[in-house]
């Protein structure tokens, strides 16, 4: 369930007031509160998947030896789940911390294209809103801002207070449920598997993108050779296994899919 | 893990998850990628995610190892998650087939 108090702003914009383009000449655009109230209300369902994660980071954080001011500062400014166990996992393993922050960043570039797509829409947006906005750009407010975008035809201020109201809400319960997992994690009895919690949490990540054969063989591609270079310097292997995957992704795309365009581009991010 | 390692890979990995944040949103507004870039983009997450999980689940002590209650929750978590796309029912069907299949099978 998820009220809209929106209703109103979603009133075509032609109808009387002026186009979105407009706020790069007139009064300075500002995030519109329906918005805010709006992408409050969409983020609350996808808390169900950001809270176990977070839980399982800060119980993971902890685990592997970092204090609770250590867990919560790298989960507070990453704000990147995937992408902290990862560069954690590699540290833990002994690895030199450069290849750890490597790794971690690896796994976060799709973010360039999320803020890519993003620019598009946000035409118009001064540069007050984007320095702030590019700190909560994760998948959750990714996703549902571009469903939102898509289904909508919303004057700019909802469409970026909606990113903002999204954005905010996963962020803050993103911390707060972290630290839930900093201080309570420990008590988790160890036979409920919390030791298999990290290649589940990635695996729940990725099987919703498994859609479409060059995404598929990309994926197996990159299962195979990260298993095969495994015994390289941590971070290394993973970089070049998801290097041979993407370049099968793209032939895979041109050779096996007959329908030209059948899957366009970057169709597997949310 | 010195503490040192620690601090660094937190600011670092803030540092650079930021700029990536911000790229294309703020310092070339407008501009968009070279479409091969993007569709190899696209790619990043369906081949990090299964590069970094598949050593996790099939080697041990750096030995290839056929261990069921690993290899079981992994296809357990790839099943629910791509049939429900729902990530909560994918964590926690993974682990409880882990945590089941690991204690029948000690």
């Amino acid at each position: 369930m998820t009220p809209d108090p929106d209703l109103k702003a979603s009133i075509p914009p032609s109808a009387g007031r002026p186009p979105p383009s407009a706020a790069m000449t007139g009064g300075p655009l500002t995030p519109s509160r329906a918005g805010l109230r709006a992408g409050f209300w969409a983020a609350v369902p996808v808390l169900l998947a950001v809270i176990p994660f977070a839980v399982i980071f800060g119980t993971v954080a902890t685990k592997a030896g970092l204090t609770t001011i250590e867990a919560m500062a790298f989960t507070t400014i990453v704000t990147a789940g995937a992408s902290q166990l990862a560069a954690l996992q590699v540290l833990h393993d002994g690895a030199p911390v450069l290849l750890a922050v490597l790794t971690g960043a690896v796994v976060n570039l799709r973010m360039a294209m999320y803020s890519a797509t993003l620019a598009v829409h946000w035409q118009g947006v001064p540069m007050l809103w984007r320095v702030p906005a590019a700190f909560f750009l994760h998948d959750q407010s990714f996703a549902l801002s571009m469903a939102r975008y898509s289904h909508r035809d919303e004057p700019l201020a909802t469409r970026v207070g909606f990113y903002f109201g999204v954005g905010m809400t996963t962020t803050t319960v993103w911390s707060i449920a972290s630290y839930v997992g900093v201080v309570f994690g420990q008590q988790i009895p160890e036979s409920w598997g919390v030791d298999f919690a990290v290649p589940a949490c990635f695996i729940a990540v990725l099987a919703p993108m498994l859609r479409g054969t060059p995404n598929i063989v990309a994926a197996l591609v990159a299962a195979v050779a990260g298993v095969a270079l495994a015994g390289l310097p941590a971070g290394s292997g993973l970089t070049i296994a998801a290097a041979l995957g993407i370049v099968a992704g793209l032939i895979a795309r041109r050779r096996l899919v007959p329908r030209q365009g059948g899957q366009t581009p970057g169709s597997n991010a949310a | 893990m010195s503490t040192l390692d620690i601090w660094v890979m937190i600011l670092g990995l803030g540092v650079i998850t930021y700029a990536i944040r911000f790229s294309f949103l703020g310092l070339l507004a407008g501009r968009d990628l070279p479409p091969i870039f993007r569709e190899a983009l696209g790619y990043v997450p369906v081949t990090v995610l299964p590069a970094l999980v598949a050593p996790m689940v099939l080697i041990e002590d750096g030995v290839l190892t056929a261990e069921p209650a690993r290899i079981t929750g992994a296809l357990a978590g790839v099943v629910l998650g791509a049939l429900l796309r729902h990530v909560l029912a994918a964590i926690l069907g993974a682990m409880i087939t882990y945590t089941v299949v690991s204690a029948l099978t000690l």
